[in-house]
């Protein structure tokens, strides 16, 4: 496993707040349910907040509530700026903007169309064609790419000072790293010139080739003609396509471009993390910092508090009562006491797990930042500036 | 109503995080203790299926993992390979190595072609009455209804062909609520409910597989009773000198505010979840079976892990 090959070790200097000052692009990964869309708005709040500028989070499945708690009843394809009584009602003066958008892969992918289409003919029958929706919604990581790609367009355009990416939740976070090069192989690929030609050649003998019938007898003819046509109208977007790829993985090799992984401290997150810490040393992409999210409080491993639950669990019934009377029934005070030593020793467990999770996660990068478990759901932008807080210094 | 291990087939899913793979494995060791001939699969072939039995990696060809159970992982080229000569009786066997690749290509191409190659390698197991029952570790929650919907789809996109005629016996099986069902594992925090909600609708408008059970994972305990609560809450009140926080870290000889801070947290972070959990069970459909499993405090992830969990969801269905 990649987890085991020894990184770069290097101090934690930096701080989140000194990343987002430098960069440009700031692209959030890590595994599904870590936090990623929270963690990448919070950042997004408080650079709007603090350092100033123009701040938009591109974000791929917010939270409806916290979309309603930034003041928008809720948010598409459109770039749209939080309203600044959200940040009056908040308590706070930004020094900038915050702007916020959602990734429609759909209407994503048909502005791509409508962007390199050669023709409006073509356009049309690109955009009418039966398999284009469901094409669009799943080959070649097309959720990936499309991030990638919008992303690309945002920054070119100019608008932004700093432009906050919260990345789709992909089981293997390399996939939208690899998207942009497998889409301009994709379209370069002998498969493709393969597929299309039964529809350029009426003339070629299925018999004469295996692959088509083969492919015939299962799929049948008109279904294999429907997608060789559409392949064929979109090979006509073949220049654009992979120019556009590439300045794409241009951006993200870009000394303005940075990543910050997310991960919670359980032990799946935590191989991903690691996993996408060195394919991001592999491709000589930055590694700006790891967010740990959901972290239990440090005291969870304070071994003198450990010898007292202990003896909180086994003297319970004495120390019952050395409490006053009024406090309540000894019984109840009794199991009081004990759950207290108890429960303390299991969450100790889970601190200690967590600690040597972070010791290897630390390794890497410069800045390492955490979070704490909060008490209660990030509903609003005070909740976003709050978790800010814990990773901003 | 059939019991969930009574079924043949149990597709598990859930939101990333939630602890899907966990549940899948968790069931299916279940069922392999109680006698049943059980099959385990993951879809996801980069997936960690083989760590949850701690038995080395898993692979298209089942191998049996503990008494009466089999693993594998999904391979869809191989997937191809096995329907080609098993149900098709392709005769090209020889020739296939760059057809598969082809065809690969065109799967991941073709709408709904990768989803039947999947989701119709553990129809078959069922149809052929391999097993008394297959668990599938599934994809998760966004992108379930595309895999049960394909055989439909594709019955919709394809006119003619072997595919087509595939696709009918497949239907029976997945839109037979007493063989085949589908198993949302949660967790008591907002995203997840949302999408277990999500899905149970999408389920009944876009698929026609029945929703078998919810599972909600990773559920605190509750600490006190309400008077317990109470007694708690004067145990914790600083105001008073001394306070019982300061008679008791003299009785014991070292400080009891950390060990008051840390069960004060437990009870927060019980008290917010179960307003998840409570929405959960009131917008499910009435009489979705609803089972609970534990937050483990635990060093691992691992055989021990899964085992526990296990037992757990036996407490549940009431074995």
């Amino acid at each position: 496993m990649a987890a085991t090959r020894t990184r770069k070790q290097k101090a934690s200097t930096g701080s989140i707040e000194q990343l987002l000052a430098a960069k440009e692009i700031v692209i959030h990964c890590g595994s599904g349910g870590v936090g990623k869309t929270t963690t990448a708005a919070a950042a997004a709040a408080m650079a709007a907040v603090h350092l100033g500028g123009k701040v938009l989070v591109l974000t791929v499945d917010p939270a409806r509530r916290l979309a309603n708690a930034l003041g928008l009843e809720e948010f598409g394809n459109v770039e749209t700026q939080v309203p600044p009584a959200a940040f009056a009602d908040a308590g706070v003066a930004p020094r900038g903007e915050l702007w916020v958008a959602m990734l429609d892969t759909k209407q994503s992918w048909d502005d791509l169309v409508r962007l390199h289409a050669p023709d409006a003919r073509t356009r049309d029958a690109i955009l009418g064609n039966p398999l284009y929706k469901n094409i669009t919604g799943r080959f070649v990581q097309s959720h990936d790419y499309i991030a990638m790609e919008r992303l690309y367009e945002i920054h070119a355009s100019g608008r932004y000072d700093l432009i906050v990416v919260d990345t789709p939740p992909t089981r293997n976070a390399i996939d939208f790293l690899e998207a942009p090069e497998r889409m301009a192989d994709f379209f370069s690929s002998r498969l493709l010139r393969w597929l299309t030609v039964p529809a350029r050649s009426r003339v070629m003998t299925f018999a004469s080739k295996p692959f088509y019938s083969v492919a015939d007898r299962i799929l049948g003819s008109k279904f294999l003609e429907d997608i060789a046509e559409f392949f064929l109208l979109f090979q006509t977007m073949y220049d654009g396509f992979v120019e556009r790829a590439e300045a794409v993985t241009r951006t993200l090799a870009d000394s303005r471009t940075t990543f910050v992984v997310v991960s919670t401290l359980e032990s799946a997150p935590v191989a991903e993390a690691e996993f996408f810490i060195d394919a991001l040393q592999d491709r000589g992409l930055h590694l700006g910092a790891v967010v740990l999210n959901k972290v239990l409080p440090g005291w969870f491993l304070d071994r003198g508090t450990t010898t007292t639950a202990k003896a909180l669990c086994v003297d319970a019934e004495r120390l019952t009562q050395a409490l006053p009377a009024d406090i309540g029934p000894p019984d109840q005070v009794t199991r009081v006491l004990r759950e207290v030593g108890e429960s303390f020793l299991n969450f100790q467990v889970v601190a200690n797990r967590e600690a040597e999770m972070r010791a290897e996660l630390s390794a890497a990068p410069e800045v390492v930042a955490s979070a704490p478990y909060f008490d209660h759901d990030i509903t609003d932008l005070v909740g976003l500036l709050e978790l800010g807080e814990q990773i901003w210094r | 109503m059939t019991d969930l291990l009574d079924r043949k087939l149990l597709f598990v899913t859930g939101k990333g995080g939630v602890g899907k793979t966990t549940i899948a494995a968790s069931l299916a060791l279940l069922a392999a203790q109680r006698g049943k001939r059980t099959l385990v699969g993951e879809i996801d072939a980069k997936g960690n299926l083989a760590d949850f039995y701690e038995t080395g990696p898993t692979a298209f060809k089942e191998r049996e993992v503990s008494p009466g159970l089999w693993a594998m992982s999904m391979n869809t080229e191989e997937s191809l390979k096995e329907y080609l000569t098993l149900q098709l009786k392709i005769p090209f066997i020889a020739r296939l190595g760059p057809l598969a690749r082809t065809f690969d290509f065109v799967a991941n191409a073709a709408p709904g072609v990768k989803e039947i190659l999947t989701v119709g390698k553990f129809l078959w197991e069922v149809r052929e009455r391999h097993y008394d029952l297959v668990v599938v570790d599934s994809v998760a929650t966004g992108h379930i209804t595309g895999q049960l919907a394909a055989p439909a789809a594709i019955q919709d996109l394809v006119q003619v062909g072997l595919v087509r005629d595939q696709t009918d016996w497949m239907l029976d099986i997945l839109g037979d609520p007493a063989r085949t069902g589908v198993v949302i594992v949660s967790a008591p925090e907002e995203m997840p409910v949302n999408e277990t909600l999500e899905l149970a609708s999408r389920l009944r408008s876009e698929t026609v597989v029945d929703l078998a059970a919810v599972i909600a994972n990773r559920v605190l305990p509750e600490l006190f009773g309400r008077a317990e609560e109470e007694v708690f809450d004067r145990i914790s009140d600083r105001t008073g000198s001394p306070c019982p926080a300061d008679v008791l870290s003299t009785a014991l000889g070292g400080p009891v505010e950390q060990l008051l801070d840390g069960a004060q947290l437990a009870v927060t972070l019980r008290r917010t979840r179960a307003q998840h959990l409570t929405r959960l069970r009131d917008e499910l459909p009435p009489g979705t079976p609803l089972l609970y499993v534990p937050y483990l405090f635990q060093r691992s992830h691992g055989a021990r892990a899964t085992t526990q969990v296990a037992a757990h969801l036996g407490e549940e269905l009431g074995f």
